[in-house]
């Protein structure tokens, strides 16, 4: 795992713009040139409220988006290969086998009247079909070793598992066909503090073993700031701030990070009151004019009302500025990459410069 | 122990226990579910209290005993001082109406097909509070411009999922308001809510024990979100309370291993702060065969052998603060 | 977010229902049937009651001017009788489906809410029912108690709830265990409140698709009876004029019209109320399981991306 900086990244998302066609309506545009890159076993953190394009984002990425999603622009590549422009049968080929996702409340999804050791075993043959069946088994047993299920449950039925059990069972089927990348849509929520403790350091272990790169989907700033190496912030379908995660919780930019971070209750500073943010996230096809932050935004000038902010570079040397005296994240080190550019949309960036 | 006149409620040694398994024609099981194995709680009147754990813990049986959905297998419990089990008629029935629960899930705890006003009406069309339905509508939209949902003539005619998932859980907190509770059971009131909507209920709630002196119970698996506003919090394990505190008591000096654990997994969001985190390994065990000694034992990172032979009673280490674990003076 | 109403509003009920052909089919054919048997006594040519003066030349008359679709072993109109029996099948069909559905109903609801004993019992004697073939019970007891019109209704419908109470109860299961249910009896509710205002509106759609299928039947048990010599003697039915046809030598006369037209009303009948039945079903109840390693079915896979990337 020790990429050299240099090395193409296993995935790079280049201005993905994805719109919802609907019949008699102006297009909706759900999430307008995101760009990222995705480096072997390294974790991003895509963060935003429900409703800033995290989902339609990461499905876009499978290419599984409803029959009114639509990408317009940009490109997907993996391992320098263009999904986009791939005929079907060779992207599904790419699904599960070297990109995989674990879907919001997948777990409840489980058939509850097949054992969860056959239901592995039907997601290995689909994608293996000459596999045999005592080799299917065994694949079996070994996936649920790694993600900690004792062999002997996998002829258990769904209902038997635990919310817990059905999860794992969940990322050892995303794991069938050894993918090197994960897309891990909210993969705690609804799970109790110590089984989503227990799930996230699955996780991680699997991570670190197979160099898995992950995607964690998510609202929940604690778990990204244990997990990930950097993070992209996702605001009304834009990219609102891009960094690497120490620079993201210390020294954010965008004041959507910054008032996403004051909403989440942070146990080292018990005195600090909770913030919200008033309002929700725009609806995308009722963009506001300007920046779409800036009907909640508290910094909010003039100028956000009409112009749209561009994705601008953050300048490097305020941040280093902020973070001296702090010896580089153990992530960037375990990634092998130098911290990503910080980038933030929004005016205030700008007028710093 | 007596129940003191100033809390709104108070538990004494309360038990619920459940049948094992179910009833077959022939074979019938023995064995027991102990959900509740012996809480002893106090709820000061006005306080905000935080009952954390896990599920399967029993905090969400003995929020359904509270509300009297189900009979205690022993214990007492007091409102006001008043023992339940000597309440009858309509003594029993104004009691019940004085606690209240908001639901963890606003999605599925409203019925889809009730309009907001059909919804909030209807605790006071069971208890048949309010006579005219003028009356009634007038309780209605002052509860939910006490839960914040303003004007609130605007919701009146609208159906759940015409609202947002904030303001679904302030119609289902304006339902728990109308019939003017002394204690408001909050079940994981924020956990299915955006973050950054959480902190505006969780500030309703603390507004409404400002306002109007409510006692909140607030159950809960998620330490982060009480911190910022619990006067106490009690840690459940198992049916039973293994430590109990001021808010900054069991945060700063927890006791018991099991708050240690609980805290030491919840995120920070500060990744400087990335810590060795005790991770117990497997779930809450079955409330069916409960472990010898403490019941905590067998997930404990540092159990010693006596911890499987006796039941360690609550330490009192302030006169605030008690936690119920044997190493207790080890620490020292 | 998944977050589908249980209920449509009425507008977008009916936008959706639009869009189901089969439902729209379903509801144009039963239109058609309805009209003719309100106005039958507008349309139809002949009345039925009314004495013919038979002569050799009327009995099965082949289709003519004056008799558009020929005339009966009794020399009587086909088209009339055709027309007029329109009202017996949808009469039959929908009071007997009626009883069929209050009964199945609130059996269902009663054993799904209450559950334990009472649900045993009630499902024990549903299942009973259940395995009892309907058609010769149904004939059996309209042949004791003599086939007049109620007692047919009567008789069909005290025999066809067994698949409504059942469907219901798993309705009723399902919905009691909402939060919904236990926010309403943590406030105090009462089991009739809970019956009346949390449980039944939900199993309300439900019940409007299952008594437009239970309809359906009813008029095919109706048509058996009828076409066995167990029809009310004083109304035309379908299954009576085939009846009538069958023993009287329709078959040798090559009276076509005879069997033809009465099948083809009983086929319709059927069919319309099948079709309107599923469309509802459809648009009422669409389904959205989905397996987590096959596509989602809501979600088709993008053609190529339409821009080559160099």
């Amino acid at each position: 795992m020790t990429t050299p900086t240099t090395s193409a990244p296993l995935l790079a998302v280049r201005d993905l713009s994805i719109d919802f066609i609907t019949p008699d309506r102006p297009p909706a545009h759900a999430v307008s040139r995101v760009s990222f890159t995705l480096q072997p076993g390294e974790a991003m953190g895509l963060v935003g409220e429900s409703g800033c394009g995290k989902t339609t984002l990461s499905l876009a990425l499978l290419r599984l988006l409803p029959p009114q999603g639509r990408i317009v622009n940009g490109s997907v590549q993996f391992n320098g290969r263009e999904l986009l422009a791939l005929a079907e049968p060779e992207m599904a080929d790419i699904r599960w086998r070297h990109m995989a996702m674990i879907f919001q409340g997948a777990m409840n999804a489980l058939n509850p009247v097949v054992t969860v050791g056959s239901q592995i075993g039907e997601a290995i043959h689909r994608h293996y079909p000459f596999m045999s069946p005592p080799e299917v088994a065994a694949r079996v047993a070994e996936l649920l070793d790694m993600v900690g299920i004792l062999g002997a449950r996998a002829d258990q039925y769904p209902h038997q598992y635990s919310g817990g059990m059905r999860q794992r069972a969940m990322i050892a089927m995303a794991l069938a066909c050894s993918p090197e990348i994960v897309i891990a849509d909210e993969p705690t929520t609804a799970l109790d503090v110590m089984i989503q403790a227990q799930i996230l350091d699955l996780l991680d272990n699997l991570r670190r073993h197979l160099g898995l790169a992950v995607i964690f989907v998510t609202h929940d700033l604690g778990v990204v700031a244990e997990l990930c190496d950097k993070v992209l912030v996702m605001y009304g379908g834009v990219t609102a701030e891009y960094a690497d995660v120490d620079t993201i919780y210390n020294s954010p930019r965008h004041p959507y990070t910054q008032e996403l971070l004051k909403a989440f209750p942070d146990l080292s500073k018990p005195q600090a009151a909770l913030n919200s943010i008033p309002g929700y996230p725009p609806r995308p096809d009722a963009l506001p004019t300007g920046c779409r932050f800036h009907p909640r935004c508290p910094l909010v000038f003039d100028r956000c009302r009409t112009d749209q902010p561009a994705l601008l570079s953050v300048s490097p040397v305020w941040s280093s500025q902020q973070s001296s005296g702090y010896a580089g994240t153990a992530n960037s080190k375990r990634s092998g990459e130098v911290r990503p550019t910080h980038l933030a949309s929004c005016h205030l960036v700008e007028n710093d410069k | 122990m007596t129940s003191s006149p100033s809390s709104a409620l108070s538990l004494r040694n309360l038990h619920k226990h459940f049948d094992a398994g179910r009833p077959g024609l022939l074979r019938r099981d023995d064995r027991l579910v102990h959900a509740v194995d012996g809480v002893d709680l106090d709820l000061g009147r006005g306080e905000i209290l935080a009952l954390v754990g896990e599920s399967g813990c029993g905090k969400s049986t003995l929020a359904l005993t509270l509300l009297g959905l189900e009979r205690p297998t022993s214990g007492e419990m007091y409102f006001e001082g008043t023992d339940v089990a000597r309440l009858r008629g309509a003594a029993l029935k104004d009691m019940h109406k004085r606690i209240q629960m908001v639901f963890q899930d606003p999605y599925e705890s409203l019925n889809p097909m009730m309009t907001i006003e059909e919804i909030v009406e209807e605790p006071l069309i069971v208890h048949r509070s309010f006579p005219t339905s003028d009356q009634r509508r007038a309780r209605v939209i002052q509860a939910l411009e006490d839960a914040g949902l303003k004007p609130a003539d605007s919701f009146l005619d609208r159906l759940p999922h015409q609202l947002s998932g904030g303001q679904r859980q302030r119609v289902v907190i304006a339902a728990s308001l109308v019939l003017d509770p002394t204690i408001l059971l909050a079940d994981e009131p924020v956990s299915m809510l955006d973050v950054s909507i959480r902190a505006e209920i969780l500030n309703l709630l603390a507004d409404l024990r400002a306002r109007q002196g409510i006692s909140i119970l607030f159950i809960t698996h998620d330490f982060g979100t009480v911190a910022h506003f619990a006067d106490r919090i009690a840690v459940m394990y198992l049916g039973r309370i293994v430590e109990i505190g001021r808010t900054e008591e069991v945060l700063r000096a927890p006791r018991h291993p099991y708050t240690k654990a609980l805290l030491s997994v919840v995120p920070v969001p500060n990744p400087r702060l990335r810590q060795k985190r005790t991770i117990l390994q497997g779930e809450t065990p079955n409330p069916i065969d409960l472990p010898t000694g403490c019941r905590f034992h067998p997930r404990c990172p540092i159990a010693e052998d006596r911890c499987r032979l006796t039941d360690p009673p609550a330490v009192t280490l302030s006169p605030s603060h008690s936690a119920a674990c044997l190493l207790i003076e080890n620490d020292k | 977010m998944t977050d589908q109403p249980l209920l449509l509003s009425g507008a977008a009920f009916w936008k959706s229902f639009r869009r189901n052909r089969i439902a729209l089919a379903g509801l144009i054919m039963l239109a058609l049937a309805l009209f003719a048997a309100v106005f039958a006594p507008v349309i139809a040519p002949y009345d039925p009651a009314a004495s013919v003066e038979i002569t050799i030349d009327s009995i099965y008359a082949r289709p003519s001017a004056a008799h558009l679709l020929g005339t009966d072993d009794a020399g009587k109109d086909v088209l009339s009788n055709f027309i007029y029996g329109s009202r017996v099948s949808l009469t039959v069909g929908i009071f007997a489906s009626f009883i069929s559905i209050v009964i199945g109903g609130t059996l269902g609801i009663v054993a799904g809410y209450l559950g334990g004993r009472t649900e045993r019992v009630i499902m024990r004697f549903t299942d009973i029912m259940l395995v009892i073939p309907d058609l010769p019970l149904t004939v059996v007891i309209v042949a004791i108690t003599k086939p007049r019109l109620l007692n047919i209704i009567l008789v069909i419908g005290l025999i066809g709830w067994t698949t409504t109470a059942r469907l219901v109860r798993a309705q009723t299961l399902s919905i009691k265990e909402r939060k919904f249910v236990l926010r309403a009896r943590s406030i105090g509710a009462g089991h009739f409140h809970i019956l009346r205002r949390h449980i039944f509106p939900l199993v309300l759609p439900l019940l409007v698709v299952n008594s437009v299928l239970i309809i359906s039947l009813a008029i095919l048990n109706e048509s058996t009876l009828s076409f066995l010599g167990l029809s009310d003697p004083t109304v035309v039915s379908w299954g009576q004029m085939l009846n009538y046809a069958f023993e009287r030598g329709a078959m040798s006369s090559r009276a076509w019209w005879v069997l033809v037209t009465p099948g083809f009303g009983i086929v319709w009948l059927v069919l319309g109320f099948t079709l309107l039945g599923h469309g509802l079903e459809q648009v009422l109840n669409p389904r959205t399981e989905w397996h987590h390693l096959t596509d989602h079915p809501l979600m088709v896979s993008l053609p190529a991306f339409p821009e080559t990337h160099p």
